[in-house]
């Protein structure tokens, strides 16, 4: 029996469309825009002006708190202006906007592609550089990387786990990762430990990648401390809770992070960034996407610098096909739908897939039907049917009680309902009004 | 280019529909269909149209002209209710109380609820029980089955063998006379469906099969007709043991009268069954030991339904304080 | 004879009983309540609309009773007359609040804003705006699913099917403010209802440029300041890209309504404009 998280999940046509495909990298755009709010936390603060010149990994805006990040020049060029412009949110929000000129690297990156094994910063360095390098959790959360290495006191951490699941279907940018970049996030594993001070890491996946466990089973036999662990593929797996739940069998308290159970979990591809941000000394700002989806001509998983327009990986899969209806930033169980397909890519753009008219709408709304298929999914245990009609209703006080907190928006409810029901809509909306009264109780 | 469609996550479905679940139990209903067809034949085909057609047609006119709303009759639910109201009627029944019976299960049991998704009971057992006790007479007469049957009002009437249980008991027999009894049927026999009972509930091989087709097409899960059938044979089981010549065994239990129908198709109706796995427990076992108590202590010989209804009524109460199992709820000792 | 007897008795017994019983427990939890509250509750519309800002009528007429400066209490659904009526009760001074009105500040009709997107969530506004800007250029504007209509109490509200717009009807509008609430855009606001039920607003609250705005529905404000510059009292301030006329400033003389080169500016409840006559006719105030 391979192991997999304890409560619900579901199981849906998995469409990797674009695995197996190597990562290709694409050509630098001729204009980037890159928005200062890329991450979960404080909007960064740009440092550089109109007319400024930048070159590739230049710091363009600056962290503005503990849970913040910094952002580097993806491109050389000049700034063109500071500017609202559409992204991924569906709001217009501040970018910096600029104009590509050649493509000149800052001189301290090393640009080089020879594997660095020999982990010569301290703890502190590592977590130091992490911060420095603006790095995200890059599976879609953005949650600032160098938060979750910094151990809080009085806690300590006994297991680094690795997220290699990528449960959500149609994307393969991790994949692909681990098959072409296996050795440097190993490495980057090992900068993970010392950061950590733990001497222990799983990597998990999911057994419909055979591949890509069998090359990190191979690799790990030459680096101590880490395994491999296949993992049985159910959706979301890659939720960090439930990631936790499936490698070692403990559980997160509601309201409490993973620390709480002695573990810290990080994507691999975060991973890769960073081992090159500190072995390499090269800062976050490109990132692998998956652009994908049935009509696409060539599912392909694009090398991108962040800020690119999203129309630019579009043309390079094969042009938007004809009969598209929708196209969604990330995987279809997660992923945001998008108003425009000039948005630009972000550090949390996991991938782009591009639905057919036929599937982008919703199924007919029927009345509930108490079939309880919604509780049997959730993966957190809770009542979304229930969740959904007191949000609906407006009752936060006993949407509070029944744990709307602790829902991980994974979809899994409104995607098994029979009736078709928005039950995540009103779910979400609940969280974020019962949050809101929360934080304003505590104030 | 056309206009891009933008929607909340999760962009996919599993395809997952109310029609699908709802033609999905009907599906697993035939054979039961099948199984009656052979052994009451002309009445059972009668019987099952009839009480069809009238639900179908009753939830189609209440719509269109007193609650003025879209047409929900496609999606099979009330064709379900009429198949299930059928399933538990004898198949000597006029049409007309089967007429009345489809008015009340569909009028009263779910339309005036609010129709499908609101209604508190089981709306076919509003429908039998309403008839139960307004026509007590034509309501407890049970056609014999007789294979390729072509009578219908005029069938042949025998005992079920619950009454006979009851009856031969009451007058101070004992069970394993009664097992012997000229008419009782043997419990093979009752496992095919050679007894009489309603339409649907006499083959208990071709409901466990209807069973096995919902819990690999996921429509059900197993909770809910595993506790109620686990808990009539526990019940029954230990009255036995207690006292073999008062209490009929588990297996006469099980086989007889609506047990196999209600714990698979009635009970776990989506609209009048708890949510949570535990609740759906609690929920089947409430019906299992409430059935065995009308059935042994009660004046009446058959109790499922009674048991179901009284059960449905508590759900509210149960889906209230039995929540699912919540993620870290328990944080599990460290492994490592 | 002796059965009914002991009846009666035993049965009387326990009646007399109960009723001290109840008695005393009357008199052990007696709560004082001021008769003029139920007085006050009684003058009230009874809406329970939460206009006030207190959770019922009952509340506001318990908040009326005890505080001695009711000046900043107002029941807006009862208005001036309810107001003076419950404030006669209580023997209080009441300042008369000016009439206010609901006014939906979006101009944008399916004909003005084009749609470019489809939206397909459940049919609230606070998801959708929630999950984006809006289903047309324009991130500020209605986006049209109607949960105004829905929080209002008094059938004062409606969506226009063919603008895709709420309107409000004027003579329900109690100015409760439930649907200035429920807009999660905050598109509408409540104005006073002005002279004769004229008033002139901004219908718009586009904060993008010119240029976005323009391009987003041609009936947005995009900023331009001319309202500003031809108003003679200062009534109008142009911030973000959008202008906001002052209605305490504002003497309705509808100069800015015909400088607006989108007809962003409404006015509402004047006289149709007299073909021939050329100079713009100044309102008197009341």
């Amino acid at each position: 029996m391979l192991k997999t998280f304890s409560l619900g999940g579901v199981h849906p046509a998995e469409n990797k469309f674009s695995a197996g495909q190597k990562i290709e990298v694409l050509p630098v755009p001729e204009q980037v825009s890159v928005p200062i709010a890329q991450h979960i936390g404080a909007p960064s603060e740009p440092v550089v002006k109109k007319g400024d010149e930048v070159k590739v990994g230049q710091l363009i805006a600056k962290s503005t708190g503990f849970v913040s990040a910094n952002i580097h020049s993806p491109v050389s060029g000049k700034v063109f202006k500071i500017d609202e412009v559409l992204d991924a949110s569906g709001y217009k929000r501040k970018a910096i906007i600029i104009k590509v000129e050649g493509d000149e690297w800052d001189e301290s990156i090393d640009r080089s592609e020879e594997l660095v094994k020999d982990i010569t910063a301290s703890a502190e360095d590592i977590i130091k550089k992490v911060g420095e390098a603006g790095i995200v959790g890059l599976g879609g959360a953005t949650f600032p990387a160098h938060v979750k290495l910094s151990v809080p006191p009085g806690k300590t951490c006994e297991v680094l786990i690795l997220n290699g699941v990528e449960c959500e279907p149609y994307l393969t940018a991790d994949h692909q990762l681990m098959m072409e970049k296996g050795d440097e996030i190993m490495v980057g594993t090992q900068i993970l430990m010392k950061a950590l001070k733990v001497d222990k890491a799983i990597i998990g996946i999911e057994n419909n990648k055979p591949d890509a466990i069998q090359h990190m089973s191979a690799l790990a036999n030459n680096y101590p401390g880490i395994t491999i662990e296949s993992l049985k593929v159910q959706y979301p797996q890659g939720g960090e809770k439930q990631l936790i739940d499936a490698c070692i069998g403990r559980q997160i308290p509601s309201g409490k992070l993973p620390i709480e159970v002695g573990a810290v979990v990080q994507n691999v591809g975060t991973t890769l960034a960073v081992y090159e941000a500190v072995q390499k000394n090269k800062p976050l700002f490109e990132r692998v996407v998956t652009v994908t989806g049935k009509s696409v001509t060539n599912p392909s998983n694009f090398l991108t610098r962040i800020g690119t327009p999203l129309n630019q990986l579009i043309d390079a899969a094969g042009g938007l096909p004809e009969d598209t209806g929708k196209v969604i930033g990330g995987g279809p169980m997660m992923g945001k739908a998008l108003s425009s397909i000039e948005v630009p890519i972000t550090k949390g753009s996991s991938g782009v897939l591009i639905m057919p008219q036929t599937i982008a709408k919703r199924p007919k709304l029927e009345a509930c039907i108490r079939c309880s298929k919604c509780v049997s999914v959730c993966p957190m245990g809770l009542s979304p049917y229930l969740l959904s009609t007191v949000s609906d209703k407006a009752i936060w006080d006993r949407a509070e009680e029944e744990k709307i907190m602790d829902c991980i928006e994974c979809g899994s409810c409104s995607y098994t309902c029979p009736a078709g029901r928005p039950l995540l809509d009103y779910i979400r909306l609940g969280k974020g009004k019962v949050g809101q009264i929360m934080r304003s109780r505590t104030k | 280019m056309n206009r891009l469609t933008v929607s909340p996550s999760p962009h996919v479905h599993s395809g997952d529909s109310v029609k699908k679940n709802m033609y999905g139990v009907i599906i697993a209903l035939l054979p039961a269909l099948a199984a009656s067809l052979y052994y009451f034949g002309l009445g059972a085909v009668i019987v099952t149209l009839t009480a069809v057609v009238s639900c179908v047609f009753f939830e189609w006119a209440i719509q269109k002209f007193l609650l003025k709303s879209e047409s929900t009759i496609m999606d099979g639910s009330a064709a379900l209710t009429g198949l299930l109201l059928a399933f538990n009627m004898p198949t000597n029944l006029p049409v007309w109380i089967i007429i009345i019976g489809s008015l009340v299960a569909i009028g009263i049991g779910k339309m005036s609820f609010g129709g499908l998704g609101n209604n508190p009971f089981n709306p076919a057992l509003v429908g039998r029980v309403f008839l139960l006790i307004s026509f007590p007479v034509q309501m407890t007469l049970w056609p014999k089955p007789v294979v390729s049957q072509a009578h219908y009002l005029d069938a042949e009437t025998g005992a079920t063998p619950l009454s006979i249980m009851k009856e031969g008991l009451a007058n101070g027999e004992s069970v394993s006379s009664l097992m012997n009894h000229a008419d009782m049927p043997s419990i093979s026999e009752m496992f095919f469906g050679l007894s009489g009972g309603s339409a649907g509930e006499v083959a208990a091989v071709a409901l466990l099969v209807g069973l096995l087709f919902m819990l690999i097409r996921k429509i059900i899960t197993w909770h809910i007709p595993v506790a109620v059938i686990g808990s009539i044979a526990v019940f029954t089981g230990v009255l036995h043991l207690v006292n073999p010549d008062a209490y009929a065994g588990p297996l006469f239990h099980l086989l007889t009268g609506g047990v196999m129908l209600g714990a698979i198709f009635m009970a776990t109706d989506y609209v009048s069954s708890p949510m949570a796995n535990k609740g759906m427990i609690i929920y089947g076992v409430g019906i299992g030991v409430i059935t065995v108590v009308i059935r042994v202590f009660g004046a009446y010989p058959e109790g499922v339904s009674f048991a179901i209804l009284i059960m449905n009524g508590f759900v509210p109460l149960i889906d209230k304080y039995v929540k699912p199992k919540r993620f870290g709820e328990v944080v599990k000792p460290a492994k490592a | 004879m002796n059965v009914v007897l002991i009846t009666i008795i035993s049965l009387g017994v326990l009646g007399a009983l109960a009723a001290i019983i109840l008695y005393f427990v009357a008199q052990k939890f007696k709560v004082f309540e001021d008769p003029r509250i139920d007085q006050v509750e009684e003058a009230l519309p009874a809406a329970n609309c939460g206009g006030c800002g207190f959770p019922g009528c009952r509340a506001f007429a318990e908040a009326m009773v005890k505080s001695d400066d009711i000046s900043d209490l107002n029941c807006p659904v009862g208005g001036a007359d309810t107001m003076s009526a419950a404030a006669a009760i209580l023997g209080k001074e009441v300042a008369a609040a000016a009439p206010m009105v609901a006014v939906v500040r979006c101009n944008g009709t399916c004909e003005n804003r084009p749609r470019i997107t489809e939206y397909d969530g459940a049919t609230s506004c606070s998801i959708a705006s929630s999950l984006y800007g809006g289903d047309t250029g324009c991130s500020n504007g209605c986006l049209g699913l109607g949960e105004c209509v829905d929080a209002c109490a008094f059938n004062a509200m409606y969506m226009d099917e063919e603008t895709g717009l709420p309107v409000i009807i004027e003579d329900n509008c109690v100015s409760c403010g439930a649907c200035v609430d429920a807009c999660p855009k905050n598109i509408i606001e409540l104005r006073k209802k002005g002279p004769k039920n004229r008033r002139i607003f901004v219908s718009c609250i586009n904060t993008d440029k010119g240029a976005a705005a323009k391009k987003a529905c041609s009936a947005a404000c995009i900023g331009c300041k001319k309202c500003q510059k031809i108003c003679p009292f200062d009534a109008i301030t142009v911030e973000n890209n959008l202008a906001y006329i002052d209605y305490d400033k504002c003497k309705l003389c509808r100069k800015c309504v015909a400088e607006c080169p989108t007809n962003a500016i409404h006015m509402v409840n004047f006289p149709p404009p007299k073909p021939k006559v050329e100079k713009p006719v100044e309102e008197k105030v009341e």
